[in-house]
């Protein structure tokens, strides 16, 4: 590009100043070096190492975690949180509190077994802590069954409890106010019943949507104050954690398809109103149909927790990067957009789980009408 | 794709499920089944209480209808009687009127004839106590005319001659 411009420009130009553009293009080429050596210096130096950090940090914190970590102060190598309980499966089951791993520097015992805590996965190792290392740089040690009570599960149960309360504060609330909700239920009740009226009986149907209710209720607040909870600074990523969504997606799946009728399999198996030829055609197709809904489902809520994560954190961590006082406060309104508009994806991507699902429990009830 | 598969954390995933089914049981049994209820229930009672209004609207209506019919009839009635009392009244007057008239006319009838009666009975009483009267006069003066025989005989005479001029 550069070079057909420079070459248009020399046709044009007269031989006089072609030297005085040569000297200009020099002298700008020559100050541009000059600069890009000095920032690249100065990235090696301090910035490449903030940057590195950023990232790792990034990557940690969209990983669950053994222990509770509130904050940490890095230079004092402190950690300020609270242990959490790991349960593991190793010819019998080994229950400790992950403070014996301190945070993966140290090697844990247990009845006469080692355990490494490596890229947050824990491997079986000896007393020294060896990790032997396949070509691609993965370790090849084995992993015990993990049942252990990380981070994740720690939030999800704190979340149940709430849930569980907050609901049957509502429900009580009815009893006693003669039928009119109280307090924090007058905020509930509107999304309750917006979940039954705006999503369970349109897709769903008036007759059969009351049988599914209760897991898109659930469902939905789960997800959503799940969410919720992640724009918290505790820093959890329960929602943007693919064993999270795959669990969630497989209750859709097993739902969706055990209370499915006979129009939705023969819709799939033998699609009524074509030809033969495109029956046999379009039965693998409609089957494989089946586990991409539900795994779509999964996909698009890890995907957008995750990368709602990875992006609101990256701009925070630009203000580390910019260090000035362009950057840090345009940083700083960049990322409280952005929190704001991930306050509204918490609750669409809680919405559009719900959704769905009740879209593929409609659909596996739709009664034939050809 | 190997990311995705290297993250997956089978703990994670059981606790996920546990915890998960866990919860739905609970508040289906806790929480969905009666607020689902509880909102029924109360949308129902505004449903009713909605259509009974519209009943109680229509009765209202029905009975104001009702009313006005009723307080027609009544007035109808109250003219009916009013006119039939001033009948009532104006034929007791004349009734009474000619009843009176008859008694009174009676009354004179009887009276007239009672006078009549009484007249007669004074004038045959007057006439008889005339004749009586005019007896004894009539003896008186015979008596005294006849009182000599001279003028006995002279009244024979007299009316012995009347005789035979007759």
């Amino acid at each position: 590009m550069h070079r057909n411009l420079g070459t248009e420009i020399l046709r044009v130009m007269q031989k006089r100043t072609i030297v005085k553009i040569l000297l200009i293009f020099s002298l700008v080429f020559m100050t541009g070096n000059l600069f890009a050596k000095e920032s690249e210096k100065k990235e090696n130096e301090g910035e490449g190492g903030v940057k590195e950090r950023i990232k790792e940090f990034i990557d940690h914190h969209l990983q669950d975690s053994y222990d509770f970590t509130l904050f940490s102060d890095e230079e004092a190598n402190k950690h300020y949180g609270f242990p959490l309980p790991v349960i593991l499966w190793d010819n019998g089951l080994k229950a400790f509190s992950s403070s014996k791993f301190h945070h993966g520097e140290t090697v844990a015992e247990v009845d006469g077994n080692y355990y490494k805590l490596y890229h947050s996965k824990i491997y079986k190792t000896d007393a020294s802590g060896t990790i032997n290392y396949d070509e691609d740089h993965h370790a090849t040690n084995a992993k015990p069954l993990d049942f252990s009570i990380t981070k994740n599960v720690v939030s999800m149960l704190l979340i149940s409890l709430l849930m569980f309360f907050m609901f049957r504060s509502l429900a009580k609330s009815y009893k006693k106010n003669n039928g009119i909700p109280t307090g924090v239920g007058r905020f509930l009740e509107p999304l309750v019943l917006f979940i039954r009226d705006d999503i369970a009986i349109p897709n769903i149907g008036e007759h059969k949507y009351k049988k599914y209710m209760s897991f898109l209720l659930t469902v939905f607040f789960f997800i959503w104050f799940l969410n919720l909870l992640g724009m918290t600074p505790l820093g959890v990523n329960v929602t943007g954690n693919i064993a999270v969504t795959f669990a969630l997606a497989l209750i859709v799946f097993l739902i969706t398809n055990l209370t499915a009728n006979k129009n939705y399999w023969g819709h799939i198996f033998w699609m009524p109103g074509v030809p033969t030829f495109m029956k046999v055609v379009l039965a693998p197709i409609e089957l494989l149909g089946v586990f991409i809904k539900p795994f779509s489902l999964m996909i698009r809520l890890y995907a957008n927790m995750t990368a709602g994560h990875v992006v609101l954190m990256s701009i925070i961590g630009m203000i580390f990067l910019f260090k000035n006082w362009i950057g840090g406060p345009l940083s700083f309104g960049l990322a409280f957009a952005l929190s704001i508009l991930e306050l509204l994806v918490a609750a669409l991507q809680a919405y559009i789980f719900t959704m769905l699902s009740a879209l593929y429990f409609g659909m596996a009830n739709e009664e034939a009408h050809h | 794709m190997e990311k995705l598969i290297n993250d997956f954390s089978f703990g994670l995933f059981f606790w996920q499920i546990l915890i998960f089914v866990g919860l739905l049981l609970l508040l289906r049994k806790f929480a969905w089944k009666p607020i689902l209820e509880a909102v029924n229930n109360r949308e129902e009672g505004i449903k009713n209480a909605l259509e009974s209004a519209e009943e109680a609207r229509k009765e209202m209506q029905n009975l104001q209808a009702d009313n006005e019919r009723i307080l027609n009839e009544a007035r109808a009635e109250r003219d009916g009687m009013l006119k039939e009392a001033k009948q009532l009244k104006e034929n007791m007057i004349a009734d009474a009127k000619s009843e009176a008239q008859a008694e009174a006319d009676k009354i004179v009838a009887q009276a007239q004839a009672t006078i009549a009666n009484e007249k007669k009975a004074a004038i045959a009483e007057l006439k008889n106590q005339v004749a009586g009267l005019s007896v004894e006069i009539a003896e008186k003066v015979v008596k005294k005319e006849l009182s000599g025989k001279g003028k006995q005989l002279e009244l024979v005479e007299s009316m012995l001659e009347d005789v035979t001029l007759n």
